[in-house]
């Protein structure tokens, strides 16, 4: 499993209900039902990672952020997680607005546009930023949503949700986690990961 | 078309409801006859039981042969030791539906009359539903001494029984596997099943129902009605591939005379329909077609909630696993994802694949390793869930 998906294990309380949407392989779902007695499903875009992870015995349905989630009643999970996906969504608002309806918390992680890479080709060369994270030119790429860190804390004042925990940390995950500062992530971190709930909502 | 009578005199593995059964329509139909198969062993703790259920041509005969054709059991490829519904592990149990033909009470079965005389229901064999399907297989599983069955499995029909089973006994399905099938008929299926009909009404044979008065069944009507409904199963890639437009040249048949003549030759996609139909009829009875097909156009799961599908599934605890095929023209995709959809609502566990395929609705009955991988997998999942080694 990657070191994003260890962190986000990591923020999920055994015997809870999961919704992990973009489920891909599974990893995630087959962790958190054995190592943590969790009733966790998934959703996935891609068929044959639906039918892989059926065929390993896990509750998967085909389906995506943008048109299944509204199908859900309120409170159903626990849970409710987003991996890398929340920047190549139609409507990132809405989406993290029916995660928090669905589910008591949200986790959220996206890959951060205010890394000073990004930050540094857009200045010297003046032209769509092109690194490991961001590897695919801007009419090919699926990910028409980009935002920073400060862009998404943005997002969660003016939706009135609780950053219950954030970290930032590296696309391969050689290096911990960063905790601290915001701007200092926000610059040094390519992957961001959010715990949040409603403002509303239980606090721990 | 052949005219051979379908044997009626087989003796099938079955048992007797003298009680019988409340149908929806309002009948007390009794007494019940339910004629099944089971497969593997059932386990000391009674939980490792498999219901599959038929599709509307199906029978119990599951994974054995077919006492009237000789030909290997209808998923024979999926039923049986090692196999995806694995008969080392699980015990499989599959029963003709209620209204059908081979053993189980339907029209061909006797009734008496007032003056005590006895003569088959034929077409005063009440109105039946999906539903009193379920409460028939239901009285089987009761009479195996099977509290909670581990699955149910079934397409087509036999998905909509997957269904009715989840919705009237929830405590008793852990794991549902509804393929190719729908929350309800649609128009355009009850259009294809009322030409089926039709194509019986219109046969001379076919008397009024009473055909077995005069020694005859209306062989051509219920042929043209298999011949029509077996291209719903199909696609047009399947059939293209099969046939495509190749010609068989057959000397002194079809019909209308030799070379030259308007239907001398015949395609081979005539040829295949014509023998399904003629070996269909040697095995099903014309009343049994219509009553079942009835009860499948009858089928609606929202028809009782106001049209809201996720109702009869209000705080289920089964697990579901929803399987469409995406060349399936006649139970699409989109009605299974509607399914899906009111599950999402009263947040079932659901799963839900839809298999790449071009082999049409019959997908589900032929060689599609992703499909066994599903239900291989599924099931797996189920038992480790349940608590089965």
């Amino acid at each position: 499993m990657r070191l994003d998906q260890r962190l986000i294990a990591g923020m999920i309380r055994p015997r809870t209900r999961v919704l992990d949407v973009g489920s891909g392989d599974g990893a995630l779902l087959d962790y958190l039902f054995r190592n943590s007695g969790c009733d966790a499903r998934g959703i996935e875009i891609d068929m044959k990672e639906v039918t892989r992870s059926v065929a390993h015995g896990l509750p998967v349905m085909h389906g995506d952020a943008d048109h299944d989630l509204a199908h859900y009643p309120d409170n159903a999970f626990d849970y409710v997680v987003l991996q890398r996906t929340l920047q190549a969504v139609e409507r990132p608002r809405e989406v993290l607005r029916q995660m928090l309806r669905i589910g008591r918390y949200a986790i959220v992680s996206f890959p951060n546009f205010g890394h000073w890479r990004l930050r540094l080709q857009l200045l010297t060369r003046g032209r769509m930023p092109m690194t490991s994270v961001w590897s695919r030119p801007w009419y090919d790429t699926p990910n028409i949503h980009p935002c920073t860190i400060l862009d998404f804390l943005t997002l969660c004042r003016d939706e009135g949700y609780g950053v219950q925990q954030w970290m930032a940390v590296d696309e391969d995950g050689e290096r911990a986690p960063w905790r601290r500062s915001i701007r200092l992530a926000n610059l040094f971190g390519e992957q961001a990961l959010f715990l949040l709930r409603r403002k509303d909502g239980p606090r721990p | 078309m052949d005219n051979a009578i379908p044997a009626t005199s087989l003796s099938h593995q079955s048992v007797t409801f003298a009680e019988g059964l409340p149908l929806d329509c309002g009948f007390h139909l009794a007494p019940v006859d339910v004629a099944y198969r089971t497969y593997g062993t059932l386990s000391p703790a009674r939980d490792n039981a498999i219901v599959v259920c038929h599709a509307l041509t199906g029978d119990q005969y599951v994974a054995d042969p077919h006492p009237l054709t000789g030909k290997p059991g209808w998923w024979s490829r999926m039923v049986g030791p090692g196999l995806p519904i694995d008969t080392d592990r699980f015990f499989v149990i599959c029963s003709n539906v209620l209204g059908g033909c081979m053993g189980t009470t339907g029209p061909r079965s006797p009734r008496t009359l007032p003056d005590g005389t006895q003569e088959p229901w034929g077409t005063d064999f009440p109105p039946i539903t999906i539903r009193d399907m379920v409460r028939a297989q239901k009285l089987l599983v009761d009479h195996l001494g099977i509290t909670r069955l581990l699955a149910v499995v079934g397409g087509s029909m036999g998905g909509m029984q997957v269904l009715e089973w989840a919705a009237t006994y929830p405590g008793c399905v852990f794991a549902a596997m509804p393929i190719a099938t729908s929350p309800f008929h649609s128009a355009q299926n009850i259009a294809f099943n009322e030409v089926s009909r039709q194509a019986i009404f219109a046969d001379p044979q076919w008397h009024g129902g009473r055909y077995w008065e005069c020694g005859e069944i209306p062989a051509r009507g219920l042929a043209v009605a298999r011949m029509m409904a077996h291209i719903t199963y199909l696609s047009e890639a399947a059939l293209t591939r099969k046939f495509g437009r190749r010609v068989r040249h057959e000397p002194g048949k079809g019909g209308a005379g030799g070379p030259g003549s308007l239907f001398g030759e015949m395609f081979e996609v005539e040829s295949y329909l014509r023998h399904q139909g003629s070996t269909f009829v040697r095995r099903f009875d014309a009343n049994s077609y219509l009553t079942i097909t009835r009860a499948m156009d009858y089928f609606d799961l929202g028809a009782e909630h106001d049209g809201d599908m996720s109702h009869p599934f209000a705080g289920t605890r089964t697990r579901f696993c929803i399987v469409s095929f995406s060349s399936d023209w006649l139970f699409p995709t989109s009605q299974s994802r509607l399914l899906a959809r009111a599950l999402n609502r009263v947040a079932a566990n659901v799963s839900f694949v839809e298999i790449e395929s071009d082999k049409g609705h019959d997908a589900f009955l032929l060689d599609e390793p992703d499909f066994d991988r599903t239900i291989r997998g599924f099931l797996c999942g189920a038992a480790e869930h349940a608590g089965i080694a």
